[in-house]
C-alpha cells in the first residue's frame, strides 16, 4: 500500500494541475502580459515556499535538538551568542534584499505590462453594462466604427488599446490568459492593453461583483490572423441581411412592433436602440446573453421566451408573444449572420 | 421570555422592510394571454379609465425596485426626448400637479399604451405591460406622489430637480396647510 502512495500522490498534483490549463486561466498565459504575470506568480510563489520551510526548519531543529549539557548555564558564552546574532542579521539582511527585490520585479513587470501597448494600431472601447459587454472598433473613419457586444474579435500578434469604462455600476474586465484584470468604472476611462500571441479563442469574466447577474457576465476574446480579423470587421460593417423565408419576413416586422424594437439594434432597419446588445450579426456570434448560452435555434428561442428564468433580474423582459410570433423572431434573428 | 420578544420584535419589523424592494421580474401571464383591453372610445369622463382587472397599480406603487425600473426605463426609452426629465418640453411637464388626464396611475398606464391626441405615441405591444406600470410609477414619483420610502433616492447622471424621493408634492407645493 505505502509503494503506491507516491503514485497516487503524483496522480493527484497532476490531475489538480490539468486545472490549469484551459481558456480561462492566469498560469496558462497566451500573451505577453499574461507571461509575465503569470512567471511572476510562480516565482513569488516560489521563493515564498522556501523561503517559509527555511523558516519551519528554524523553527523544527531547536525544537527536536537535545539541549547540549552545560557545566555552569549562567556563564555567558560570548563565541556563541555572537555566532547567533550573525544568523539572526543575516536573516534580516536576506529578507529585506527579498522584499526589495520582489519589490522591484513587481515594479518591471509593471513597465513591461505599460508597454506593451504603446505602438497599438487597433483601439477598442468596451463598456459594461449589467450585464454584457459593448464593444465598439474605433477608427478615423467614422463610416467604419464599429458597434457589437460581448465578442471581442482581435488581430492575433499585434497589441490592441482597450478604452474600459461603464454606464452603470462597476464592472471588471479580466481575461486571464491574455492580461491582468482592469475594473470599469462609470464616468472614467481606464486603459488596458492585450495582444494574444497565437489566434485563439480566450473567455474573459467580469470580476467586480456587479449585481444579480455578475456570474453570468462573460465575454470571449477571438484571436485571429489580421486577414481574418479585417474580413470579419468589414462583415460586421454591413447591414443585417434582409430575411430570406416568410418566416423571417414575418419576423422581421414583428420584430419592429414587438418590445424588441424598443432596446435592441439591427443595422438596416428602424430598430435603432443602444441600451441592449446590437443584434445585426447576432447569429454569427458564438454565445448568447454575455455567454450564458451556445447560439443555436433553440437557445435564442428560450431566451427570448423566458430570459427571467435563464437570467433572472436581466433587463431583458418577458415580451408577450404567442408560439408562432417566437418562432418567427427566433427565424428572422437566426438569419442575421 | 420578555428577552426574546425584544429580540423578536425588532427582527420580525426588519423583515418587514425586505418587501419595499420585493423583485417582481417575471410576469405571471404564460406567453401570449396577456390580452389588453383595447379602448372603445377616446372620449373618458374625467380622463380615466376603469381598470377591472388589473391590481398592478397599487402593488408597483410602493415597491422600490419598480419606481426605480420606471426611472431607468424612463431614460431608456427617450421619454426625456419630449418631457425632458418632466420638466417638459414638447410634451407637458410630469413634475407639476397638472394633470390634462387625470392623476391615477390607471390614467397615466393608459396614456402611454394608448397614447393621448397631439403627439403622445401609442406603446401598445411595443412595451411589455409591467413596464408600461413601472413608467406610470414613476411618472408619478415625480411630482412627489409616490411614498418617499420607495421613490428613487438617487441619479445616476446629472439632473435638473432633486432625486424622486425627495421632491414635493407637486398638490401641496406653494400652499400652506
Amino acid at each position: 500500500m505505502k509503494r503506491f502512495a507516491p503514485i497516487a500522490f503524483a496522480t493527484a498534483i497532476a490531475l489538480f494541475l490539468q486545472g490549469c490549463a484551459g481558456w480561462q486561466s492566469a498560469l496558462d498565459p497566451k500573451g505577453p502580459a499574461a507571461s509575465e504575470l503569470a512567471w511572476l506568480i510562480w516565482f513569488f510563489t516560489g521563493l515564498c515556499a522556501a523561503v517559509w520551510v527555511l523558516v519551519m526548519i528554524a523553527l523544527a531543529l531547536p525544537l527536536m535538538m537535545r539541549p547540549r549539557e552545560r557545566a555552569e548555564p549562567l556563564v555567558i558564552d560570548a563565541d556563541a551568542d555572537n555566532r547567533k546574532l550573525r544568523v539572526v542579521m543575516t536573516a534580516i539582511g536576506l529578507t529585506a534584499v527579498i522584499l526589495v527585490g520582489l519589490t522591484l520585479l513587481s515594479f518591471f513587470a509593471n513597465r513591461t505590462l505599460a508597454a506593451i501597448g504603446s505602438d497599438a494600431a487597433l483601439t477598442i472601447r468596451i463598456t459594461g453594462h449589467q450585464w454584457w459587454w459593448e464593444v465598439r472598433y474605433e477608427d478615423a473613419t467614422p463610416s467604419h466604427i464599429l458597434t457589437t457586444a460581448n465578442e471581442i474579435h482581435i488581430p492575433a500578434g499585434e497589441p490592441v488599446r482597450l478604452l474600459i469604462t461603464s454606464t452603470d455600476v462597476i464592472h471588471s474586465f479580466w481575461v486571464p490568459s491574455l492580461s491582468g484584470k482592469l475594473d470599469l468604472i462609470p464616468g472614467h476611462m481606464n486603459v488596458l492593453d492585450i495582444k494574444a500571441d497565437k489566434p485563439g479563442v480566450y473567455r474573459g469574466q467580469c470580476a467586480e461583483f456587479c449585481g444579480a447577474q455578475h456570474a453570468n457576465m462573460g465575454t470571449f476574446i477571438i484571436a485571429e490572423p489580421r486577414e481574418k480579423f479585417d474580413a470579419w470587421w468589414n462583415d460586421q460593417l454591413q447591414p443585417a441581411a434582409a430575411p430570406m423565408s416568410d418566416e423571417a419576413k414575418a419576423g422581421e416586422d414583428l420584430f419592429l412592433k414587438r418590445p424588441c424594437v424598443m432596446c435592441h439594434k439591427v443595422g438596416g432597419t428602424p430598430a435603432g436602440g443602444t441600451v441592449a446588445p446590437d443584434l445585426t450579426h447576432i447569429a454569427s456570434r458564438q454565445t448568447l446573453a454575455a455567454g450564458t448560452l451556445t447560439m443555436s435555434r433553440g437557445n435564442l428561442a428560450a431566451w427570448i421566451a423566458d430570459p427571467q428564468g435563464i437570467k433572472p433580474g436581466s433587463h431583458m423582459p418577458v415580451a408577450d408573444l404567442s408560439g408562432d410570433e417566437l418562432n418567427a423572431i427566433v427565424a428572422y434573428l437566426e438569419g442575421l449572420k | 421570555m420578555r428577552c426574546a420578544v425584544a429580540v423578536l420584535f425588532p427582527v420580525v419589523l426588519m423583515l418587514v422592510a425586505c418587501q419595499r424592494e420585493e423583485r417582481d421580474t417575471r410576469p405571471q401571464s404564460a406567453l401570449g394571454s396577456g390580452e389588453q383591453p383595447t379602448p372603445v372610445t377616446t372620449l373618458e369622463p374625467g380622463g380615466q379609465r376603469p381598470s377591472p382587472t388589473d391590481n398592478k397599480a397599487a402593488s408597483f406603487e410602493a415597491n422600490a425596485f419598480h419606481l426605480s425600473e420606471g426611472k431607468r426605463l424612463f431614460g431608456w426609452f427617450n421619454c426625456s426626448g419630449c418631457h425632458a426629465n418632466g420638466g417638459g418640453g414638447m410634451g407637458p411637464a410630469l413634475m407639476d400637479e397638472k394633470w390634462i388626464y387625470g392623476s391615477s396611475m390607471e390614467s397615466i398606464h393608459a396614456t402611454i399604451r394608448d397614447g393621448r391626441p397631439n403627439g403622445m405615441p401609442s406603446f401598445r405591444d411595443k412595451i411589455p405591460d409591467d413596464q408600461i406600470w413601472e413608467l406610470a410609477a414613476f411618472v408619478r414619483s415625480l411630482s412627489g406622489n409616490a411614498p418617499s420610502s420607495a421613490a428613487p433616492s438617487r441619479n445616476d447622471d446629472m439632473m435638473a430637480h432633486p432625486s424622486e424621493n425627495r421632491m414635493p408634492n407637486a398638490a401641496t407645493l406653494g400652499k400652506s396647510p
